[in-house]
């Protein structure tokens, strides 16, 4: 697989666009799988993530609901909305990273490669070695730069070629180059966005299945997130990538699908939930629901 | 940056990703290492609540045989019995006199740490180590120091001696507690008050204090609670006195007190003795645990106070 | 006048100290010159031959302390993780205040205890047991029958010392951001290794101050230790003999001493003790101030 793939070459292969319409039933309505006529045909993509009625409460208030979406293997997933609508809540859902939060529940189904994330007999930990997770605000230890990128796969009892594998770690998060001659220096002497690399890096460093991103580049410059962005186009050939943004400039280039997450006031509580989920191309060009619309177009211009 | 796939050599410990969520590779072992820390740590938790238990209910299972409406408001008895009335008062006015001299000195102290002294101030380094240095004194040294400074030139042992060495003791941890709490306040109070015009001193009375002054309070009440119940200073500088007189004076002679009591009944050739002075032991615990009880609540609410502001 | 009467309130602190500093000098001042430093070595003290020195004491103090620190460290860390990283917040509000408490039992309360239950049950079954399965260490000798010993005195101190550590690793350990304890976890990393990597690392020097500042309790404790410690004197290694300590065998001798040297020789001993506690707290401040969790963090 070379060169980039545009995202108009996806359109054939997905299998059944989801959305939901929110209505007084609240029931899911697939519509039939839109074929355009000029796209060919590609394989069926695999399902990662199968997430159906997914709801998510902080004890009694709920912050997301009737969300069912499928997420697919090898491309970049944006998740966008306005701020509060549950964006953050549903991707830290994706790997339990919101199980430390008391009083945190999610009912419903989320299915990673056909298993129960949330099952009894799921390991919270295994969970999170196969789905990784960038923060909005780049966290790194306070150890050298390589210990950063070499702590998790130590734990893993991958010792042997550690140095390469973390030369390909940061190699594959573009910072090889900038850090190759300090490595023992401490981590927090980078950079905003080579410290957001570094955590890239971190998390390539133990070969997750997916990468989770929740606003990655919210806290960095232009520049610094250019290159994050960069990233996505060549980590998603390995990697699956669901990234979480509220720069829909950013959703649009990066991006093959997206889902638009919105409130649904007509409840007592205001309920994060998702509202259209499509071909980027089609959520920026011809949203089917006017919010999605609304908001795509407000800042659009 | 093309072909990542060809690059990456796949580790033999990674996981399947269709593989059932359970745990691979070393995981089995990692997790059973961590789930024994968890279970070292929470067993060290509980034993030292079963050790506060177990001091508990010795003090109480010892001393509540001896606990009567009596036993509080008679004066002791000397061998005879008696109870702890006279030692209550004592304590209370030795203790009260101390908070009188340690408390205006540690809140002003605290004030000058925060509102008066620059960050790099060289008095306020100085200062700040000897609180410190203060707050380490063993109380036993205390004692002599004071019994030499005082003791010596005035030839007895009195209860003003032992007030003064509870109050170098409490200093400390007033000073220290009121400039944690005063650093609390925030700082939109004191430029609210600048932009008013207002004099600094009438600022840190009128408004800082008062938000302070829950936190403060409840420094207040720890220290004194501690003093009470200090033992070694009096014992070398507040000994001497008389066991059955409600003494309150305590600038002339000797002032009874609850540690006293409780350490010298104890070996009193008495049959009651050692009931005695586990009820007075019993007493002294439950006013101490009150009393932080009474200033953790204190301190919920003057924090919740300052949160809302 | 509120700043000159803060910086009064100030001055009269640092006087304080030094006055007490000073003091304890001009105490001790006829004994040093009479008995020299040799005060320090020797073991007996017997008034009324105007005998005196101080290494009994020493080594007592030494010896329980030590013992404290050793048993009440990783106890206090283990108990201050709990708290931080493993208890649910309703047991967590419950058990930190109970342990904080633990704090606040006066030593003369402490000393009962001992006396009554602790040592009893060290010389009926802990001692014994010890001797019995490690008595090929000299530490744990033959015991006798009261149970008052430096052994009884140093689980005392223990007890006394092991809140501090725990309630203020609990605190260090609260204040590492969760962000990085976030990162960690979602590197695919155990609870233990989320502490190890992350929690414990940038805690460190402030869970060391804190072990120092538990010491200095344990070296300044006076009436617990000379209710428990017994009676003894001489250097013995085994630690189920009676034994005394520094700030014991002055609150113990110095109401009843007649002899003109005897008092002079107790500041003495203080002015040993001061010295050590002195060292300790200045030690506490000096691991705190050089590697503070902030500045590890640099944020």
């Amino acid at each position: 697989m070379t060169g980039e793939p545009s995202v108009s070459a996806r359109r054939g292969d997905v299998a059944v666009p989801n959305r939901v319409r929110i209505g007084a039933d609240r029931a899911a309505t697939p519509t039939t799988p839109r074929v355009t006529p000029e796209a060919s045909r590609e394989p069926r993509r695999e399902v990662v993530f199968d997430i159906k009625d997914m709801s998510a409460y902080y004890g009694d208030s709920q912050a997301l609901g009737w969300t069912t979406l499928e997420i697919y293997r090898h491309i970049v997933t944006a998740v966008i909305g306005p701020s509060g609508c549950g964006k953050s809540t549903f991707i830290r859902s994706l790997n339990r990273m919101n199980d430390g939060i008391p009083g945190f529940r999610v009912e419903g189904q989320v299915l990673y490669h056909g298993h129960d994330v949330y099952a009894g007999a799921t390991n919270r930990v295994e969970v999170r070695r196969r789905i990784g997770m960038v923060f909005q605000k780049p966290n790194p230890f306070p150890k050298s730069i390589y210990d950063n990128v070499a702590w998790a796969p130590r734990n893993l009892g991958m010792r042997d070629g550690l140095d390469g594998r973390v030369e390909r770690a940061l190699t594959h998060a573009a910072l090889w180059d900038e850090v190759k001659d300090r490595l023992r220096e401490s981590a927090l002497g980078l950079s905003g966005g080579q410290q957001q690399r570094l955590c890239i890096a971190r998390a390539l460093a133990i070969e997750p299945d997916v990468l989770l991103l929740d606003e990655p580049a919210s806290a960095l410059d232009p520049i610094a997130t250019a290159s994050i962005e960069d990233l996505m186009h060549t980590l998603k050939h390995r990697y699956t990538i669901v990234i979480v943004t509220h720069n829909m400039q950013q959703a649009a280039r990066v991006a093959d699908r997206t889902a638009f997450f919105g409130l649904d006031t007509t409840g007592a509580q205001r309920v994060g939930t998702l509202i259209e989920y499509d071909d980027t191309q089609t959520i920026f060009r011809q949203p089917r629901d006017t919010r999605t619309r609304d908001y795509v177009s407000g800042r659009f211009g | 940056m093309t072909g990542l796939s060809d690059t990456f050599i796949r580790h033999p410990s990674l996981p399947d990703p269709s593989a059932p969520l359970t745990a691979s590779g070393n995981l089995r072992r990692r997790t059973i290492v961590s789930r024994t820390i968890e279970v070292v740590a929470t067993a060290s938790a509980i034993l030292a609540v079963a050790m506060l238990v177990d001091v508990a209910f010795t003090v109480v299972s010892k001393g509540a045989p001896a606990l009567s409406f009596g036993f509080l408001t008679q004066n002791s008895n000397g061998l005879a019995g008696g109870g702890i009335a006279n030692a209550l008062l004592g304590t209370i006015v030795i203790v009260a006199f101390a908070a009188l001299l340690a408390l205006p000195v540690g809140v002003l102290t605290g004030i000058y740490l925060t509102e008066f002294a620059g960050p790099r101030s060289r008095l306020a380094n100085i200062l700040k180590a000897a609180l410190d240095l203060l707050q380490g004194l063993p109380t036993i040294i205390v004692g002599i120091v004071v019994f030499g400074l005082i003791v010596s030139a005035t030839h007895k042992e009195t209860g003003f001696a032992g007030s003064i060495a509870l109050a170098i003791i409490m200093l400390p941890m007033i000073a220290r507690s009121s400039q944690e709490v005063l650093t609390l306040v925030p700082g939109t109070l004191r430029e609210a008050a600048d932009a008013l015009g207002v004099e600094r001193w009438r600022a840190v009375v009128g408004v800082i204090l008062p938000a302070a002054a829950g936190g403060i309070a409840t420094g207040a009440i720890l220290s004194i609670a501690r003093a009470a119940g200090e033992t070694a200073p009096l014992l070398i500088v507040n000994s001497l006195y008389n066991p059955s007189h409600t003494q309150l004076e305590i600038f002339g002679q000797g002032v009874p007190s609850i540690p006293m009591y409780i350490y010298t009944t104890y070996d009193l050739p008495a049959p009651s003795a050692i009931a005695r002075a586990w009820g007075a032991a019993l007493v002294l615990l439950v006013a101490i645990l009150a009393a932080n009880v009474g200033a953790r609540v204190l301190l919920a609410r003057s924090r919740a106070k300052m949160g809302m502001r | 006048m509120l700043y000159g009467l803060c910086l009064l309130a100030g001055l009269i602190a640092v006087f304080l100290l030094v006055e007490v500093v000073y003091q304890v000098i001009h105490g001790a001042s006829p004994a040093i010159s009479k008995l020299g430093l040799g005060f320090i070595g020797r073991t007996e003290w017997a008034a009324n031959f105007g005998r005196y020195g101080a290494a009994s004491a020493i080594f007592g103090t030494v010896v329980s302390s030590l013992m404290a620190l050793i048993i009440a460290t990783p106890l206090g860390i283990a108990i201050g993780l709990y708290l931080a990283m493993m208890a649910a917040p309703p047991v967590r509000a419950v058990v930190g205040p109970l342990v904080e408490m633990l704090a606040a039992i006066p030593s003369v309360i402490v000393g009962f205890w001992g006396v009554d239950v602790l040592s009893p049950f060290v010389a009926r079954h802990f001692e014994p047991f010890l001797h019995g399965a490690f008595g090929f260490i000299p530490i744990f000798g033959s015991p006798q029958t009261t149970g008052l010993s430096v052994f009884s005195a140093g689980l005392a101190l223990a007890l006394m010392v092991l809140p501090i550590v725990a309630a203020l690793s609990r605190d260090l350990f609260l204040t590492v951001p969760g962000d990085l304890k976030d990162g960690a976890a979602a590197l695919g990393a155990t609870r233990w290794e989320i502490i190890r990597g992350v929690v414990l690392p940038t805690t460190i020097s402030g869970v060391a101050a804190a072990t120092v500042l538990g010491l200095g309790r344990a070296l300044g404790e006076a009436i617990a230790v000379l209710q428990i410690i017994g009676d003894g004197t001489g250097i013995h290694v085994n630690t189920f003999l009676p034994g005394s300590s520094l700030a014991s065998s002055v609150a113990s001798n110095f109401q009843y001493s007649e002899n003109k040297l005897e008092v002079p020789a107790l500041f003495y001993l203080a002015l040993i003790l001061l010295a050590i506690g002195l060292t300790t707290s200045l030690l506490a401040r000096w691991i705190a101030g050089r590697f503070d969790v902030n500045r590890t963090l640099a944020r």
